[in-house]
């Protein structure tokens, strides 16, 4: 075929080892498929990918009109638009390197990324973007341009270094006309080891440091990823999450080049709902707060439905969970009970997704948090191929992932294709994959500490393979602990556990240095709350309701069954919870016992309730307790209480041994 | 008086901020008059509402009519409007004076309301109640529009993506297909903005935008107002009683008392005033 009838100048590499060859190979082989849309004025804009190679063409020569040079560093800030993603290309056609940052932080989180990164071109989605980077203008004296694409409220700035997205096309299509080899011969100039993308880390543990990934690490990791799960052309995927998020430029990049699916942008954050049920994406990517969110809206709504409805409802749920995972599984599954879950598809399932949009789901993963099994059986059961991945920015995501059939709600499978894990001697996992991270850009100290010189990677998570050789991830290895008699004690595993069960809210677990588990409960005063009024019992408050016999009965049936689970485990049946003690008051930010996040502070905890701690590793079963507390209004006071103590049941060799 | 001085603190909050109008940066310049009310005088049998009132109101202006309550605000919008039919004076709108005429005419004219109390289709979406908005614009006939045939399916495409611009003008594409009956109080007032500026009027007349509004709606309102004056260069008449609102975003305010003008002038200028501040006030005893 003729380079003049493929305008983007398309033609095929012996080595596909880029994302910009693997572009120009896509708008000659698929050249009439959709492969991006973004929904403006109400209307679903489709761009095929011949399409979009010429509008990445155009911007990169926009790009090399402006002095953008091979090497040259293009941040790129906003939510999912088509064009930022373009802009992310047209940067790598020209041997540049993307650095897409959060588009909720603030200017000051961003000055440092600017910084560090060497950024010398922007490009923005809007307004509130600019006025960001004019904040910070004169601390970053490398940016030269920014380019926005969306021009309104943009008329009260005159500052020369601002560019409008169309006359940067107009420049662009200038210059292409004046040098109609460029393009192509900057793409010619790429390899398999150049940068491909700097990717911050989050920065909850320090400063964000960037990730550099070559060619290399994207498209190994990129293939292995789309052969694994089957991933094809005739995929559909929305683009919601941060651009700036690792699995974002995975997902929503690197895959689609490679497999040459289909990426949606919604039209803005607030519509997403209604624009996934007009897409009906087929491969879908939500966090845990996602489906925790559609599943209470759910439950919310059949609230408000008339009781017929509701009994419908209910009752096929229950014939879902009882076998809509195992038909997923594709284990064997009865006759009757098949015909039961096709019955409740067409009443209640099929409804059901189709108003949550998410009927065409083959394929959804979720990741970043530990997923309550209840929510995540709850999917399975509809059908959805819910699977949990385990990964990192530096491993480019993947380390390991569930396979299919082989789902259990509390390991995150076993490792992806060609990566090795291994568990150190202290517990903590190790990784060796393609897609390791070439290094921490400009910072040597933390590379070596990351990363070893054969290749593997330290991942500050302590974890182990369990009987099925699926990897169990428990804590950061820095929370972990040790009993006394030297075993494993991971204080996080047990909490998150716990605070599945809908009437636990806080749960704080002890055990290090000591010969068993105990743990502190704070109950959910709303679930717990409601559950005692169906029953009439009376409290006045919230200490009154956690000091009730009946709660305490309720909240050691919660514990006894996840002492029954642990007892399973090789490794984790010494943290069976043997006493607890249901807190008289909810762990609160302003006494300083959770950070603002709601994340426990164990030591703060340590210092404040030494009694309570003693007392649960004495023989007491009753304590009394003096707490000071800060009223909202500011004063204090002291609150005081008599604490009973309980023991629960353990289960296993740890039961034998406490009888003994 | 102590009444008096702490009314005085809450009416004229917005006087002590030191925002200069004047300092807005606008795409538009304010050019010449376009439309003038002269010697305007309307009564309802013996009451009078408006006496002997008149202004100019300048091209891509925001101008503000201030007064205490039956001051004659909604009347005097009523006049520009078309609805009532002033016993004296006239009024031009660009250099066309009308003696007689209903509100048919001033919509043809290019000028688009609100209304106080929302005057919305609740049953209808959000799109079909800003389409209302462009009826005057639409050419075909009944018959064309009822079969979908001829102009029609071209005119509606047009006049949706029109209605889709302003639907993203003022941030409402998560509701554009939601029941205005259902949508809350701040939501509805924006709807209604929206239907009037989908008839691209030349003169927007805004009757008490804000009224019953929380803070944080009134500040999302008055940056549409202030939006579409700047983005769209529409020249708008604002009824207002916020205070803070109004010398905050107006150009020019002009202040009524009892059917009569008693002050026009720049916010500062306005607030000043022996006159209005006798007015809101009450006369010093």
């Amino acid at each position: 075929m003729s380079e003049a009838s493929n305008p983007a100048g398309t033609r095929y590499y012996d080595t596909m080892d880029t994302l910009p060859k693997i572009l120009l190979y896509n708008a000659h082989e698929r050249k009439d498929r959709t492969c991006m849309r973004e929904k403006d004025l109400g209307i679903w804009q489709t761009w095929t990918w011949s399409e979009m190679a010429k509008e990445i063409k155009i911007l990169a020569c926009a790009l090399a009109a402006k002095g953008f040079k091979r090497n040259d560093k293009l941040g790129i800030i906003g939510n999912n638009r088509a064009r930022l993603y373009w802009s992310m290309a047209a940067a790598q056609c020209l041997g540049g390197i993307p650095v897409p940052l959060y588009q909720d932080s603030t200017a000051n989180e961003i000055i440092g990324i600017l910084i560090d990164s060497d950024v010398s071109f922007i490009v923005v989605e809007d307004q509130e973007q600019v006025d960001k980077i004019l904040e910070i203008w004169d601390k970053c004296p490398l940016i030269r341009h920014v380019v926005y694409e969306d021009p309104r409220g943009m008329f009260q700035y005159n500052q020369p270094f601002l560019n409008d997205f169309e006359s940067m096309m107009a420049l662009g299509r200038r210059y292409d006309r004046e040098h109609p080899d460029f393009f192509l011969q900057e793409v010619d100039k790429g390899s398999g080891e150049d940068v491909g993308v700097f990717l911050f880390t989050s920065g909850t543990t320090g400063k964000p440091k960037g990730v550099v990934m070559t060619y290399n690490n994207i498209i190994i990791t990129a293939r292995n990823t789309i052969e694994l799960e089957k991933l094809s052309q005739k995929d559909e995927l929305i683009a919601y999450l941060p651009m700036a998020w690792v699995g974002d430029y995975l997902f929503s990049f690197a895959q689609s080049y490679v497999a040459g699916f289909c990426v949606n942008c919604p039209e803005n954050t607030e519509t997403i709902e209604a624009d996934r049920r007009e897409i009906g994406p087929s491969y879908y990517f939500g966090p845990p707060p996602i489906w925790e969110n559609l599943l209470t809206r759910i439950m919310i709504r059949m609230e408000d439905a008339f009781w017929v409805q509701k009994k419908v409802f209910h009752f096929f749920m229950g014939v879902a969970k009882k076998t809509g995972a195992r038909i997923l599984n594709k284990e064997s599954v009865s006759l009757l009970a098949r015909w039961l879950y096709a019955v409740g598809d067409i009443l209640i399932y099929a409804p059901l997704k189709n108003a949550l949009g998410i009927s065409n789901v083959r394929l959804a993963y979720t990741a970043g948090e530990a997923i309550g099994p209840d929510l995540f059986d709850f999917y399975r059961s509809l059908g959805i191929n819910i699977k949990q991945l385990y990964g990192q920015t530096e491993a480019f995501v993947f380390v390991c992932i569930q396979p299919d059939g082989e789902i259990y709600s509390d390991t995150v499978g076993i490792p992806a294709p060609e990566v090795e894990v291994k568990i150190t001697k202290k517990g903590e996992v190790m990784y060796r994959s393609p897609g390791v991270f070439h290094s921490y850009y400009k910072n040597p100290e933390s590379t070596a500490d990351t990363k070893t010189p054969d290749g593997w990677v330290y991942t500050g998570d302590a974890g182990f393979f369990d009987a099925r050789g699926h990897l169990k991830i428990i804590d950061r290895i820095k929370d972990v602990g040790k009993f006394s008699s030297g075993e494993l004690f991971a204080p996080k595993y047990i909490e998150n556990k716990l605070k599945f069960f809908p009437h636990i809210k806080e749960v704080v677990a002890f055990g290090n240095d000591r010969d068993f588990a105990t743990a502190f409960i704070c109950i959910d005063m709303n679930a717990v709350g409601d559950w005692a009024e169906r029953l009439n019992l009376s409290y006045s408050g919230y200490a009154s309701l956690a000091g009730h016999e009946a709660v305490y009965q309720l909240i050691r049936e919660s514990i006894e069954k996840m002492n029954k689970d642990l007892a399973l485990d090789e490794k984790l049946r010494h943290s069976q919870v043997k006493r607890f003690l249901l807190l008289h008051k909810e762990l609160d930010a302003d006494d300083g016992e959770l950070t603002r996040t709601r994340k426990v502070r164990r030591k703060f905890i340590n210092e404040k309730y030494p009694v309570l701690i003693e007392a649960l590793y004495s023989n007491k079963d009753i304590c009394r307790f003096e707490a000071k507390v800060k009223f909202e209004d500011g004063r204090t006071g002291i609150i005081a209480a008599n604490l009973k103590i309980w023991k629960a049941a353990l289960f296993g060799s740890d039961a034998v041994r406490e009888e003994k | 008086m102590n009444t008096a001085i702490k009314y005085n603190e809450t009416v004229f909050q917005g006087l002590s901020s030191p925002i200069d109008v004047y300092a807005r940066t606008r795409s538009q310049k304010i050019g010449a008059p376009i439309l003038q009310v002269k010697n305007v005088s309307l009564s309802f049998g013996g009451v009078a509402a408006l006496e002997d009132v008149s202004f100019n109101v300048k091209e891509h202006e925001l101008l503000a009519i201030i007064g205490p309550n039956g001051a004659g605000k909604s009347s005097m919008l009523n006049v520009i409007n078309g609805v009532y039919h002033p016993q004296k004076g006239q009024i031009t709108f660009f250099g066309e004076t009308r003696h007689k005429m209903n509100a048919h005419h001033s919509a043809e004219q290019g000028i688009a309301r609100t209304f106080q109390n929302i005057a919305l289709f609740p049953g209808m979406t959000v799109i079909d109640n800003i389409m209302t908005g462009r009826n005057l614009k639409m050419k075909a006939n009944f018959l064309e529009q009822a079969l979908y045939i001829g102009r029609a399916k071209k005119e509606e495409i047009y006049h949706r993506q029109k209605v889709e611009e302003i639907l993203d003008f003022l941030h409402i594409q998560p509701i554009r297909k939601t029941p205005v009956g259902r949508l809350p109080y701040g939501l509805q007032k924006r709807v209604e903005l929206g239907r009037a500026l989908a008839a691209e009027p030349r003169l927007l007349l805004l009757d008490e935008p804000m009224a019953g509004m929380n803070m944080e709606e009134k500040e999302d309102m008055c940056r549409f107002i202030l939006d579409v004056n700047d983005e769209l260069g529409t020249t708008i008449i604002l009824i207002e009683h916020d205070m803070g609102v109004v010398m905050d975003i107006s150009d020019r305010v002009v202040v009524l008392n009892y059917g009569m003008k008693i002050a026009i002038g720049t916010p500062k200028a306005v607030c000043e005033d022996k006159d209005v501040i006798e007015a809101y006030l009450g006369v010093n005893p």
